[in-house]
């Protein structure tokens, strides 16, 4: 008898994306929406929160029927409902939380709350099966995390930034050199460029520690733009932006390959939005490759905000037993945690 | 007609079953437990007492706003969920509507408002007798109380004035305007029911379209007012 494919609605509203997709047996990616609001977003330089909410509200239903008719499947033909709970911005998130909770009540399905982060690691098994012991690098806008996985929903934080996420020092780089929001991918374009860099420090701490510090990058930057600007010469964006990924990208990579030789991994994953940046993704496969380490990162696409990713974790959480109830709430600073059923 | 009714526009939570004019089951809760956390229990729980799956349920009607921005858009977002997944109809109310209709039988002015903070409210008035609206006196929106009270004395200095509100912050400045003419309803007529929400959308007749349907804020979030100021200062 042929084995009936178990089918995941997944959907994800935690900050600026509002994305639904079906995932099939956690793997197979069936249908994937995603209704970006960077246009609507882009005059404010960043995403307000309740603006954010608003469009959220807007295009729920819109997205959710999409992915269903995009994946040519009737409600009846789903598992379940993956959601995701937390972190995130909270307005964002109860969006997505109450429009599962009712497609789930009404057809009859249980509900899982999915962390983000959990999602972006996930995203991983949309185009390669994960191998543990395996070692997460988690980057993006409000994450810079390294994760320890023994095996499926098993999560151990052994770093994580200490002040600004690297996403985060990007985009404010970014504004420093006029670069439009979201500035990440225009940073990464102009350090493609061949050339000179400004040298920017690293910050290593501890010669021990897997944590990581962008402030005083940050800060480094807006030091040498006012000063070139008090001299009254002119910026070069692209030598400072390719002294900025360097620095970066050095710390991500060097923290990244000491911790997956430390723990002996079979694997090394990137997840995130800032894990779409070429400069990292080309370095972690130099580094790992000579560390003889194999390197999975997902297609750009599936590294920022996406529903696919939630349903992948969700599959998985869902064939350990895990389900949430109707008073799933937002959890906006949601702590990474194992799974439990 | 089954109807589901969802009222989640400010603290209290309201959920309702009705057949066509009958209520029967209707849920009222002010625990402070945020909508997020209860409401969709709420609404699995009055679904239960009244006998009715999901898939009995045959209309859908919501407070649409104004009033607290996450409280309503839970709402909104659940009503809107159920509507189009079960494909049945929408019908969004006003929850200023909703706590008028508690007082629909006095007769005089109806003043429903909810404090919206720094002396300012969501307000709407009408011209009530005998159960029927004679006329709009105060149209929907956000102003301050003081723009309330003007409008209301320009259209009437005789009529009684009924205030249907869960705050009685401005009790006093409502009492020096009106004098004699003012009259507080009890706290148990400014509880915004769901099934006031129920027979308003009955009333109202027209659905709505389910994908597009978003709630009444009656106001501009504050980035988008001040990035007009700023486009017309820069014209």
């Amino acid at each position: 008898m042929k084995k009936q494919p178990i089918y995941i609605l997944g959907i994800e509203t935690s900050c600026d994306e509002t994305a639904a997709a079906v995932i099939k047996d956690g793997t197979e990616i069936v249908s994937n929406v995603v209704a970006s609001q960077i246009e609507n977003q882009r005059r404010f330089g960043g995403v307000v929160p309740e603006v954010a909410s608003r469009l959220h509200v807007e295009q729920i239903t819109l997205v959710i029927e999409e992915a269903l008719q995009q994946a040519n499947l009737q409600p009846s033909d789903l598992h379940a409902v993956a959601v995701t709970e937390g972190p995130g911005l909270v307005g964002a998130l109860l969006i997505g939380i109450n429009a599962a909770k009712a497609f789930a009540w009404a057809n009859g399905l249980p509900i899982i709350g999915v962390h983000h982060i959990a999602g972006h690691i996930y995203a991983n098994q949309l185009v390669t099966e994960m191998k543990f012991p395996l070692m997460a690098l988690i980057v993006s806008g409000g994450h810079t995390e390294l994760i320890y996985m023994e095996e499926h929903g098993k999560f151990e934080k052994i770093g994580e930034t200490r002040d600004d996420a690297a996403g985060e020092a990007y985009d404010k780089v970014a504004r420093v050199l006029s670069l439009p929001y979201p500035g990440g991918p225009h940073i990464d374009r102009l350090a493609q460029i061949e050339g000179e860099a400004v040298d920017f420090p690293r910050a290593w701490l501890e010669k021990e520690s897997y944590d990581f510090s962008f402030s005083g990058l940050k800060s480094a930057v807006i030091n040498y733009s006012h000063n070139v600007k008090q001299r009254g010469e002119q910026l070069n964006p692209e030598a400072v932006a390719r002294g900025f990924q360097q620095s970066v990208v050095d710390v991500l990579t060097e923290r990244t390959v000491r911790a997956a030789k430390e723990y002996d991994v079979k694997q090394v994953i990137a997840a995130g939005g800032v894990s779409a940046n070429q400069g990292l993704r080309h370095a972690l496969q130099k580094e790992l490759a000579a560390a003889n380490i194999e390197f999975s990162v997902p297609p750009i696409q599936y590294c920022t905000d996406n529903a696919a990713m939630i349903g992948a974790a969700g599959y998985e959480m869902y064939r350990k037993g895990c389900r949430s109830d109707w008073t799933m709430n937002g959890e906006p600073g949601k702590a990474l945690t194992s799974w439990n059923n | 007609m089954i109807w589901l009714g969802i009222e989640t526009s400010s603290m209290p939570l309201s959920i309702a079953v009705m057949r066509d004019e009958e209520v029967l089951v209707e849920l009222n809760e002010a625990m402070h437990i945020t909508h997020s956390q209860r409401a969709m229990s709420a609404i699995d729980e009055v679904c239960r007492l009244a006998q009715i799956q999901p898939k009995e349920i045959e209309a859908i009607a919501v407070s649409e706003g104004p009033g607290s921005y996450t409280g309503v858009r839970i709402g909104v977002t659940l009503a809107k969920t159920l509507a189009w997944t079960l494909n049945i109809p929408l019908v969004g109310v006003s929850s200023l509507q909703v706590l008028a209709r508690n007082t629909m039988y006095a007769d005089g002015i109806v003043f429903s408002y909810i404090d919206a903070r720094r002396g300012a409210v969501y307000g709407g008035a009408f011209h009530i007798q005998a159960g029927e609206v004679i006329s709009p006196v105060l149209e929907e929106q956000h102003l301050s109380m003081e723009q309330c009270i003007q409008q209301i004395q320009s259209y009437s200095q005789e009529l009684k004035i009924f205030t249907v509100s869960a705050s009685d912050a401005f009790d006093e400045v409502l009492r020096e305007a009106f004098g004699e003419r003012f009259y507080p309803v009890e706290k148990v007529f400014s509880v915004p029911r769901a099934s006031q929400v129920i027979r308003l959308a009955q009333e109202k007749m027209s659905t709505t379209s389910v994908h597009t349907f978003v709630p009444e804020y009656l106001r501009m979030t504050e980035a988008e007012t001040n990035w007009l100021k700023e486009q017309k200062s820069n014209e």
